[in-house]
């Protein structure tokens, strides 16, 4: 199979781009930057290219491929939310287009729980409808838009799958991982609330494995949307604590309370908003929602539709980033 | 005096009408109006009728209804409180379940039909249901269901038509005001003078007021689908009028009507059930009786908790629907189609309480291999040698003669005032020769004993006492201050001397000293005793422990109760002249049952700590005993106080044989440190509920063996293990424990458990295994290292649930006909050797989304961990895909709860085996309050919920 892999110089598109083409696919990828995979065919490129310049390398890009997974998108906390429209749903919007058009018969869109959250605490429940009117934040809101029209695109000689996967980590992480561990290293690093939240994560081969199984379910589970998790949630104090135990700094030592949290987040936004600057305001409403309420899913749908199972336990996947951060003798 | 209409304003007239859109749970398509002529009226009076009709709906699905169920509301309600019914009937009808066509009627002036401009009183209503079910032209089956004054008249359709009458169903209502009784406080405020209207009609006071009786709150859109039909004063006049025609004197112009129903009722023989809600202000439980007492086939059910809103309180529907697929379409489901004639009359209904029909007692009682209770109380009652010793305030040694005579002396000094076979007698009285004299006087004249255990806490003990209705009531002076306090019903007996004011004060009519003179005199004018009751009949109300919810009371057969007498007999080898220390109290009431001499050891029975080692010495030498029995949390005492023992109590404690420590589960080590206080005796523990009281036993030397095959049995396993690679993740499946057969020829079931020995000789244990959901679906096998719930059958497993017809029918597993197998409700497996472990209670089972996980097993395992003390292993999050949470007691207890170190977590992980999400600390685990042994699991999960969901921490 030829596979089109978009924004595969992200730390998720990257191992999507390497499993796959391991598994003996033909994959091209396509984002502004190289890729990185060995064995792979970078196209350099846009999808926010405007369209009078009909689809530019992107055209290219889907020319021969049987299945597109689309990962390219803005993921940030804060921004300027016409870069949000523009490139999740507007760049969506143009790839779905250009992959129909070339006759590309397989669609991944890899979309993101916060689609389908309100805010609240979220306790074994399966994947719900994006729903863009209840999203928190620009990214949750332009990915749920996406998500929709990704989905309404799906066609018997087109099948679309919608996978989320929830807190993708791993080694090599600049995101999440690296972040926490920075500020950590530097004593920044508060416990939200008790520490006590379940939260669910997805150790990033686990989260490239079911990438590519709903690749290879495609045809027979078209038109749903799957949360993608290790299946293993745990309370977010020890979840840091794996994560700075690898890293060999200290872990958090310090709480703020949730609701303090919550109010702090919506001001910083409030003014990083307003402050120029492209840099990550070091705490949002929503990153303060995130980290002080459960969330874990049912997996059941997604294990048995797309045949799936995670690869990598929690524990072997701190053991990984601890070899990772180990320094080399 | 005449009450009613006169006082009303005049009502309007008002023709009937939809219902507005939108209410909740109400669906437009059952809607219909139809137009009825009222019979008996000049030039044929019509009046417009709503009702609601899930006809239509059943057409649609091409189902041919076995009947129709004719639901009738009360006041101040409309067919708005039946939307459940036809909702669930329908969903039931649309699987393939036999399809019931509901119909729920407005009455006229009330809801959405009419206003008729005319006083309707009962009989008119009565008479307008017939006129409207001949205007649908209503045949076949026909099951009558009511609420509240509803209630009188859908009997009162019931009584007059018999033919087509196939069941009556009735929510909380009554038929009958017994002349001199007060009417509940409530309705006469509501009747009071200046009363009546204001309250009914001018203001919406007393819809609000029923409205607000809900258990819990209704939402306010359910409380605006009730107030629909009654926004103006204009359209609450049939309100007022139902009020207005509640018969509260001789002369109410209702009284015939009502009187005639209450009497057609008696000749009501179609299955009838009656579902209750107790906490009803208005139609209390004196009313249920009533109803039994006319209907005494009647199956009823008391949802505890629920109330005059039952139909908002409990899911009656689905309650309804089981019902009438047992009692009216029948076991043999092949007639499906309209079937009139042949479902009215006699129909067999499933769940009988008693299977086993008896007409000549002794032969009953020679086929079933027991004797009656006091049958030993007959045969030596020349003896002289000691029945009793009572230990308060000085050992006091009671012959078999003596005792005997008690008995017939208290039996007939009950017969004298007026207790009857069959009325129930509630024992709040210490252990003592007293209760002992005073129970066998009961159960020998047929009366039924209600025993409530005081561990229940005086809440409990008071929903126990009103719910078991006890005709009499027979305490010492704590107990009959309570009753009056707390307004138990029943006529008072005391066993002691009380001086006349106080007597009068707490409304004691009699004392024992009274019962035995009457009953004395009574045998010297030789009125004999009644006949003595069968071993079919009902002889002992027993009350649950209250630890797995409500108190429930278990109703025991007088056969029941001698098997179990024989099954001690059996398992213990008590009989004549064995000496007996009866410091647990179900079994310890046997003694005279058995011919065993018995002592009840100095201790106060509501807390067993008070027991102490000198005690049960004096009260082995008292007797010689031989046999000792004891609840845990005694045992706990007498281990703690056993320094205080002299050498002579060493002694005395050296003669006994046999000891048993039963009422909660006891670990090996405390069992170890009795036995060694007793050196020549096997240490005995019995698993058992009250529902069936001695199911297996294992001794001490049993309880090591398992140890031992355990330890055997993980040996094997790691070596297993050495072999396999372990794959990177935990995909270590905990069902695969649970379902797959044991490859391993070990003896333990890598699921853990407590092994609680084999079945004692006369009971058999099944297992019905879990599937993936958790539930027991599987068939009752003894195949052994299969999980599942716990099974038993035996001839002394109780008879039936009182007043529980759904919890009885819960608990009963079918099988071949005549036997009866209960559900314990615990889950468990059987081992190869046969023996049996428990491996925690079905509600508590995990299910997480690769299987079932019971929780003894993970919680063994965790408290071999030197820094915990105990720990309850539960599930969070929606059953199928649950996480699985470790609660714990640490060593040293926490001041407060708190997440588990990272070190305390990880090395519990290590223990259980399967994926544990968190592992929680608090100061103390929630304990049941009788035993303190039994953690309640199922609210350690809710607080584990909240606190894991980001919630405050909290207590447990």
């Amino acid at each position: 199979m030829r596979v089109l892999v978009t924004g595969a110089s992200g730390f998720l598109g990257r191992a999507v781009a390497a499993r796959i083409s391991a598994a003996g696919h033909e994959v091209r990828t396509f984002q502004r930057r190289p890729s990185g995979v060995p064995g792979v065919e970078d196209v350099h490129g846009s999808i926010t290219t405007p369209a009078d310049t009909p689809y530019a390398g992107l055209a290219y890009a889907v020319s021969g491929m049987h299945a597109v997974v689309h990962l390219a998108a803005k993921v940030s906390l804060t921004g300027d939310p016409a870069a949000f429209e523009a490139v999740n749903v507007g760049g969506t919007r143009t790839v779905v287009q250009a992959a129909a058009d070339a006759g590309v018969s397989r669609f991944v869109y890899v979309s993101s729980p916060s689609v389908a959250h309100a805010g609240r605490s979220i306790m074994g429940s399966d994947a719900l409808p994006a729903a863009p009117g209840q999203a928190r934040g620009d990214y949750a809101r332009t990915k749920a838009r996406a998500e929709l029209l990704a989905l309404a695109a799906d066609a018997p000689e087109f099948s679309v799958v919608a996978v989320r996967p929830h807190l993708v980590w791993g080694p090599g992480d600049t995101q999440l991982i690296d972040r926490i561990v920075d500020r950590a290293r530097h004593g920044r690093l508060p416990l939200l609330g008790h520490g006590a939240a379940l939260i669910d994560t997805t150790y990033v081969d686990n989260a490239a494995s079911a990438i590519h199984a709903a690749l290879d379910a495609a045809e027979r589970v078209h038109g749903q949307s799957y949360v993608i998790t290790n299946g293993e949630p745990r309370p977010i104090a020890e979840l840091l604590a794996g994560i700075c135990g690898a890293a060999n700094v200290p872990a958090p030592a310090w709480r703020v309370p949730a609701s303090a949290a919550r109010a702090a987040g919506s001001l910083i936004e409030a003014i990083w908003r307003a402050r120029p600057g492209t840099d990550e305001p070091p705490m949002t409403r929503f990153l303060a929602e995130q980290l002080s309420t459960a969330h874990w899913f049912d997996q059941r749908r997604t294990r048995a539709d797309l045949a799936w199972t995670p690869e990598v336990s929690l524990d072997e996947g701190f053991a990984r980033l601890a070899a990772h951060y180990r320094p080399v003798a | 005096m005449r009450v009613g209409p006169r006082r009303l304003p005049v009502a309007i007239s008002d023709p009937a009408a939809l219902p507005p859109l939108g209410l909740p749970g109400l669906n437009p398509v059952w809607s219909r109006l139809i137009e009825v002529t009222e019979s008996g009226s000049a030039g044929g009076v019509t009046h417009g009728w709503h009702l609601l009709d899930n006809g239509p709906e059943l057409d649609a699905l091409g189902v041919i209804p076995v009947g129709t169920i004719l639901c009738v509301h009360g006041n101040p309600t409309w067919s708005y409180l039946w939307r459940t019914l036809l909702a669930s009937a329908t969903e039931a009808a649309a699987s393939g379940a036999p399809a019931w066509r509901v119909i729920a009627v407005d009455q006229l002036d009330m809801g959405f039909s009419a206003r008729t401009g005319r006083f309707r009183p009962l009989a008119r209503r009565v008479q307008d249901l017939a006129d409207l079910t001949d205007a649908l032209e209503l045949a076949g089956s026909v099951i009558t269901l009511g609420h509240d004054w509803g209630g009188v008249v859908s009997l009162g359709w019931a009584v007059d038509h018999p033919e087509l009458l196939a069941g009556v169903m009735l929510l909380n209502t009554a038929v009958h005001q017994p002349a001199g009784d007060p009417i509940p406080a409530p309705l006469r405020l509501a009747l009071g003078r200046g009363i009546l209207g204001p309250a009914t009609i001018a203001t919406p006071a007393f819809l609000a007021t029923t409205l607000a009786l809900a258990h819990p709150p209704l939402s306010a859109a359910v409380k605006r689908g009730y107030r629909a039909p009654y926004r103006t004063s204009a359209r609450r006049g049939g309100i007022g009028g139902f009020v207005a025609d509640i018969p509260v004197a001789l002369a109410h112009e209702s009284r015939a009507e009502l009187d005639r129903i209450a009497e057609g009722v008696r000749s009501v023989t179609v299955p009838t059930l009656l579902l209750w809600g107790p906490r009803d202000p208005i139609f209390s439980d004196r009313y249920l009786d009533d109803l039994v007492e006319r209907m005494p086939h009647a199956r009823v059910h008391r949802f505890e908790g629920a109330g005059h809103m039952l139909a908002e309180d409990a899911d009656y529907a689905a309650a309804a629907l089981l019902w009438l697929g047992d009692a009216v379409v029948g076991v043999p489901l092949e007639s499906s189609g309209p079937v009139s004639g042949a479902v009215s009359g006699s129909v067999s209904v499933s769940v009988e309480p008693s299977e086993t029909a008896v007409s000549g007692n002794l032969a009953a009682w020679a086929a079933a291999g027991t004797h009656p209770l006091w049958h030993y109380l007959d045969e030596l009652q020349a003896s002289d040698d000691t029945a009793l010793v009572d230990m308060q305030p000085a050992p006091r040694a009671v012959s078999w003669r003596l005792l005997s005579l008690r008995v017939r002396q208290i039996a007939a000094g009950l017969v004298h005032i007026g207790v009857k076979p069959g009325d129930r007698v509630s024992l709040l009285v210490p252990p003592s020769a007293d209760l002992t004299a005073v129970l066998y006087a009961c159960v020998r004249i047929g009366a039924i004993v209600v025993v409530a255990d005081a561990g229940l806490g005086l809440a409990g003990l008071t929903r126990a006492v009103r719910g078991a209705r006890p005709d009499f009531i027979i305490g010492a002076a704590p107990g009959l201050l309570a009753a009056r306090a707390l307004g138990w019903p029943g006529r008072k007996i005391s066993v002691a001397g009380f001086p006349a004011p106080m007597a009068r004060l707490i409304g004691v009519e009699h004392t024992l000293a009274e019962l035995i003179s009457l009953g004395q005199a009574r045998l010297i004018a030789g009125d004999g005793l009644p006949p003595e009751p069968a071993p079919s009949d009902a002889a002992a109300v027993l009350f649950t422990s209250g630890s797995t919810g409500p108190a429930k009371g278990v109703v025991y057969t007088h056969g029941q109760l001698s098997a179990v007498s024989r099954a001690l007999s059996l398992q213990y080898g008590v009989g004549v002249g064995t000496g007996l220390v009866a410091g647990f109290a179900p079994f310890a009431l046997l003694g005279p049952a058995l011919g065993a001499r018995s002592v009840t050891p100095d201790m106060d029975v509501t807390a067993p700590k008070t027991l102490t080692a000198s005690a049960v010495a004096s009260a082995v030498a008292a007797i010689d005993a031989t046999v000792v029995f004891l609840s845990p949390a005694a045992l706990v005492n007498v281990i703690a106080t056993a320094d205080a023992l002299t050498p002579a109590d060493h002694a005395a404690l050296a003669g006994v044989q046999r000891f048993l420590s039963a009422g909660a589960p006891i670990s090996e080590s405390l069992l170890a440190q009795a036995a060694a206080l007793m050196p020549e005796a096997t240490a005995h523990t019995p698993y058992g509920m009250t529902e069936g009281l001695l199911m297996a036993d294992i001794t001490l030397e049993g309880i090591r063996a398992a140890a031992a095959s355990v330890a055997q049995s993980k040996a094997v396993q790691a070596v297993a293990h050495d072999g396999e690679s372990v794959p990177a993740n935990l995909t270590a499946n905990p069902a695969a424990h649970l379902t797959a057969h044991s490859t391993a020829h070990s003896t333990a079931h890598p699921a853990g458990g407590v092994c609680v020995g084999g079945s004692t000789a006369t009971t058999r244990i099944r297992i019905s295994a879990l599937d993936a959901s958790g539930a027991s679906v599987g068939d009752l096998s003894e195949e052994p290292d299969v999980t599942g719930e716990i099974v038993v059958s035996a001839p002394h497993v109780k008879d039936h649930y009182d007043r529980l017809w759904l919890t009885e029918r819960g608990s009963r597993r079918g099988g071949v006909s005549g036997e009866r197998w209960h559900r314990t409700g615990d889950v468990g497996h059987l081992d190869s050797a046969g023996r049996l472990w428990v491996e925690g209670r079905m509600p508590h089972v995990i299910v997480a989304a690769d299987g079932v996980v019971t929780p003894v097993g993970p919680e063994q395992r965790i408290e071999t961990l030197p820094d915990v003390s105990r720990a309850a292993f539960v599930g969070v999050g929606p059953l199928g895909t649950q996480q699985q949470v470790a609660v714990l007691e640490t060593v040293p207890p926490a001041r407060r709860a708190h997440r588990a170190p990272e070190a305390l977590a990880a090395a519990v992980r290590s223990m259980v085996g399967t994926p544990v999400a968190a592992v929680l600390v608090v100061p103390s685990l929630p304990t049941d309050i009788r035993h303190n042994s039994k953690i309640d699991r199922s609210r350690l999960s809710r607080w584990a919920t909240g606190i894991l969901s980001g919630g405050r921490w909290v207590k447990p």
